[in-house]
Order: structure tokens, then C-alpha cells, then sequence
């Protein structure tokens, strides 16, 4: 991995929050590149939430540093530029919108960094477009469903042409439908806009969607890989209090029972491609 | 539930709702001034003539704009009779005790009671065709050049909006933190005011902690989106006067100088 690719950089960073002794996050070194959809996965105080305020200079780190686009976090004066390249979007859709109505809500960032009116306007409409939240351009942030709120929240980063977005489990309060559409356009984004995304999550099923995985536990990386690799260590996984997909334990334990499967099977399609060899073979 | 209207904000696409709330603010405060300069009764009806007009313009029937008369009712008259009793005056019509009712007292009175009616109607005219965050980028640019003397306008107006874009948020827990007390056999509707008041008390507790989590997330998500105060922000809608609001304006004169000028 050359550096050329590498957009944030964090090396041998730790966190505590004030009058705790425990450190949050605890030595932690690792690479975001370029393009990737890399995943952190972990359970609730694991120190996942805490590392991606750390991203963005929400957090600066007690000890190591961070660099976002080659930019030192904690270097004064420098943290808006750092989050304007690394955006970021939050578990609560209804806590991080600002605005009364959806359009000036997506353009309260670009306002902020003193874009101009014609050039807030195109963007915002850009914005709402990829999201395919247009038609909401006018209403009310409150009359919209949970997941439609975290598109405009989408929405609103995108607009500041980021070059990262970190999602800090942001379908954690959706319903399934909801957690759905969000992912989906997320995936787009990654895919087509070519926006590199940090997905922070304790949903296994969309841990597995990601190109690379990080697992934390104790303010520490404890796991990395693909979702194949890590996954298949499915013992190890348990033992940090997580569990592995559901077709990958469905898989397992046919194995365990004598089938001839394949260890890491992350989605039903999957399960159901290797079951459909299995029987042409019989 | 969901579809609350927030002041009394009539959506619409009158005149009066296409004008800039600058100028709609400001004739406003010029209208509340020119009520208390009318000289004579005349005075009056050249005011409510102009009202009424507005109103039409703004196709708000003259039944809506009363309805804001009701709840300052009691003060009205209040005004009028303590003028009627107690306004001294040499022609005396009626005298018992300390009660004298005399003709400049009861003109003294009638008048009294037209300029608070007329100024509810005035103001209900803005509010009616003004949304609230129409009404809140209004007053911030209005005090804008009063933030260079250490005014903050900007902070202000922030406020309100944030205050505007979670009234339904914080409703809609209210309810929610109140169905699940009712659930657990919380009494919210009978007994007196007091046992009443005190049976809030459960449901504000969550609804101010929780109220503070939110302002510390939002805080956050501000940050994070690059907010730093209202030094070198760009707005998506900008406000602009158009001929629209020099007519009004130049309306609002005429009536003012009328006014003043028709006798007693």
C-alpha cells in the first residue's frame, strides 16, 4: 500500500475521555484507502464510535496522530478542512438535522463554508438527487420516515464534496426497510461517486457487505481482513462478544454435520449457490 | 399528531406572504406607532380601512384576524371600564361616590380599546402571512448591523430555528414518554391543578434529559458540518426587496401622514 492511496492514516492512536482512567481506544494504527468501503465492527463500548470521532477532529487523540487527507487533525485552524474532507453521519437521524426544511438543512454545511448562493443551490440539488430524496426538497424534516431523515443527513455531507464519510452506526435506529434504503444508497455512493466509506456497525449481516473489515474490542483492533477471512474464524469472533452472520453459522454447522460446504458463507446467495452444487453433485 | 402548525402561519401565496419579512417587520412596527399617533376617531377608521385591506390582500378573511381578539379579551375590557370609572373629565355625566363617568372618559376609553384591537389585528397580519423561519432570517438581518456593537443577531435567530425544528421532536416524545407513564398507571387528567401540575413531573424529567442529549448530539453534528458561528456564512435563500415591498412601504407612509393629518 503505497501512501498515494491512503486517505486517512491514524498511527498508534489512543483516547480517553476526561476523568475516566480506562482508555477508549488504546493504541490503534490503521489505514482508510482510497475507493475502499471498510467496515469497524464491534460491540457497545468497544471503542468504535470513540475511533471514528476521532477521524474528523472531534476528538483529537491523547497520544498518535491522525491524518486525513495528509492533514494532522490536531493541528489548530486545520479541523475544518479535515471535516469537510471527512464527513460524517450520526446513529440519531432526528439529533444531527438543523434546518426546518429538507433543502436548507442539505445546504446548512456548504453555508457554513461560505460557498456561494448559486453554487449552494446546484450542489444541494445535486445532492438531493443522489440520495433520491428530491421530491423532498420543501418538507419538513420531522413528516419524514427514519430512514429517509438519515438520506437527507446523506444528503447534507455530500453536498460538502467529501472525500470520505464516516457512518457512526447510522441504522442503528432504523427499521429494516429503512436500515435497507440507506445502505443501498450507500453502496451506490461507494460504487459510482467513488466516495470512500467508513461504516461503523455491530450488524454483523452488513459488516459483511463491506471490502474490508476491522473488528474492535477494548479500544483495540483485535481482527482484520475481509469479511471472508474474518469471519470464518467464527470462534475468535464469538469470543469478542460478536456473533457471525447468520448464513455463516448456517454454514458451519451443516459442516459440522458432514456437508461439503465452503467456510465463510456471508449472504443467502451464497448458501444458496453452494447448496445448489452440492446437490447437482449427488 | 405529526402535522403540527407552528404559530399561526397560513401558508399561501398572497401578496403579503410574497413580500420580504424585512419590510414586513418593519411596517409592522411602524403600524403599532402610528396607532398610538391617531388624533381623532377618523384616525381610526383610516387604520382599519388599511388593515382590511392588507387582509384581503393577503386573502385572510376579517373572521380569522378577529379570532386573535379573544384571548386579550378580558384586557380590553379591562382598559375600557377602568377608563370609563376612573379617566377624569369636567363633563361629568354620572357621579356616585368615587365613581365619576364623564364624556372625555369615555371617549378616552373607546379609544383606548380600538388601538389594542387594531394593534392585535396589525400584528396577527404578519405572523398570519410569515413563516416562522421567514420571520426569524427577517429579524436576523434586521439586527445584523447591531452585531458589530457585540448584538448577536446570528445566535439569536439560531436559536429560534433550532427551537422550531425540534418543538415537534420534543411533542412527539412528550407523547410517547406520556403513553408509556399512562401504561404504568400515571394519572395525567383528573384531580386538581396542583396534583395535575405535579403529575407532569415525571414527564418532564426524561423530556429535559433527554432534551439535553439531544442538544449535546447536535452540538456534535454542527461541528461536524463545519458550523463555527455566523462569521462568513453564505445562505442558500437570500432575501431580496422587490417593487412589491416599495409599494407597500410607500402605502404605509401615506397612511401615516393621513393620519397625522386628519383632524381630531
Amino acid at each position: 500500500m503505497t501512501s498515494a492511496e491512503t486517505i486517512i492514516q491514524v498511527e498508534n492512536v489512543s483516547f480517553s475521555y476526561p476523568e475516566q482512567e480506562e482508555k477508549a481506544v488504546d493504541g490503534v494504527s490503521m489505514a482508510v484507502r482510497q475507493g475502499e468501503f471498510l467496515a469497524v465492527l464491534g460491540h457497545n463500548g468497544s471503542g468504535k464510535s470513540t475511533l471514528a470521532k476521532l477521524l474528523n477532529a472531534l476528538f483529537l487523540p491523547t497520544s498518535g496522530q491522525v491524518r486525513v487527507g495528509g492533514i494532522l487533525t490536531s493541528q489548530p485552524g486545520q479541523e475544518w478542512e479535515v471535516r469537510r474532507q471527512c464527513g460524517m453521519v450520526f446513529q440519531n437521524p432526528d439529533n444531527q438535522l438543523v434546518a426546518t426544511i429538507v433543502e436548507e438543512d442539505v445546504a446548512f454545511g456548504l453555508e457554513n463554508l461560505g460557498v456561494e448562493t448559486q453554487e449552494i443551490r446546484r450542489r444541494v440539488d445535486e445532492a438531493l438527487t443522489m440520495v433520491g430524496m428530491s421530491k423532498y426538497a420543501l418538507s419538513a424534516p420531522h413528516m419524514l420516515s427514519g430512514g429517509q431523515k438519515q438520506r437527507i443527513a446523506i444528503a447534507g455531507v455530500l453536498a460538502m464534496r467529501p472525500r470520505v464519510i464516516v457512518f457512526d452506526e447510522a441504522t442503528a435506529m432504523l427499521d429494516p426497510v429503512g436500515r435497507l434504503s440507506v445502505m443501498e444508497v450507500v453502496k451506490r455512493l461507494n460504487r459510482e461517486e467513488g466516495i470512500t466509506v467508513v461504516w461503523i456497525t455491530h450488524f454483523m449481516e452488513e459488516a459483511a457487505q463491506a471490502d474490508r473489515l476491522l473488528v474492535m474490542d477494548a479500544g483495540r483492533i483485535q481482527m482484520e481482513g475481509t469479511p471472508r477471512q474474518v469471519f470464518t474464524q467464527g470462534d475468535k469472533v464469538r469470543a469478542l462478544g460478536l456473533d457471525v452472520p447468520q448464513m455463516t453459522e448456517l454454514g458451519e454447522r451443516l459442516r459440522k454435520d458432514g456437508l461439503d460446504l465452503p467456510q465463510g458463507i456471508l449472504n443467502v446467495e451464497e448458501m444458496v449457490v453452494e447448496l445448489c452444487r452440492l446437490k447437482s453433485k449427488t | 399528531m405529526m402535522n403540527i402548525t407552528l404559530g399561526q402561519f397560513y401558508p399561501g401565496d398572497s401578496l403579503l406572504h410574497r413580500m420580504d419579512p424585512r419590510t414586513k417587520i418593519l411596517l409592522t412596527v411602524a403600524m403599532i406607532v402610528t396607532v398610538f399617533l391617531v388624533r381623532g376617531f377618523l384616525g381610526y377608521v383610516a387604520l382599519f380601512l388599511y388593515i382590511a385591506a392588507a387582509a384581503r390582500a393577503a386573502k385572510v378573511s376579517l373572521k380569522v384576524l378577529a379570532k386573535g381578539i379573544k384571548p386579550i379579551l378580558f384586557i380590553i375590557l379591562l382598559t375600557f371600564f377602568l377608563n370609563v370609572f376612573f379617566a377624569a373629565g369636567e363633563d361629568v355625566i354620572f357621579a356616585w361616590k368615587f365613581i365619576t363617568v364623564s364624556w372625555t372618559g369615555v371617549k378616552m376609553a373607546v379609544y383606548m380599546a380600538l388601538r389594542l384591537i387594531l394593534l392585535v389585528l396589525g400584528t396577527q397580519l404578519l405572523t398570519l402571512t410569515t413563516s416562522p423561519i421567514a420571520l426569524t432570517d427577517g429579524l436576523e438581518r434586521l439586527f445584523r448591523p447591531m452585531s458589530r456593537i457585540g448584538f448577536p443577531a446570528h445566535e439569536l435567530a439560531m436559536m429560534m430555528s433550532i427551537a422550531l425544528r425540534f418543538i415537534p421532536t420534543l411533542l412527539e416524545e412528550a407523547d410517547k414518554i406520556m403513553k408509556a407513564q399512562k401504561a404504568r398507571g400515571a394519572d395525567f387528567e383528573s384531580g386538581t391543578l396542583i396534583q395535575r401540575a405535579r403529575a407532569m413531573l415525571p414527564l418532564l424529567v426524561p423530556l429535559f434529559v433527554s432534551a439535553f442529549r439531544r442538544a449535546d448530539e447536535l452540538a456534535l453534528a454542527m461541528e461536524a458540518r463545519c458550523y463555527r458561528g455566523g462569521e462568513h456564512r453564505t445562505r442558500l435563500k437570500v432575501l431580496r426587496f422587490s417593487a412589491l415591498d416599495g409599494w407597500t412601504a410607500l402605502s404605509m407612509a401615506a397612511l401615516i401622514v393621513l393620519v397625522v393629518w386628519l383632524p381630531i
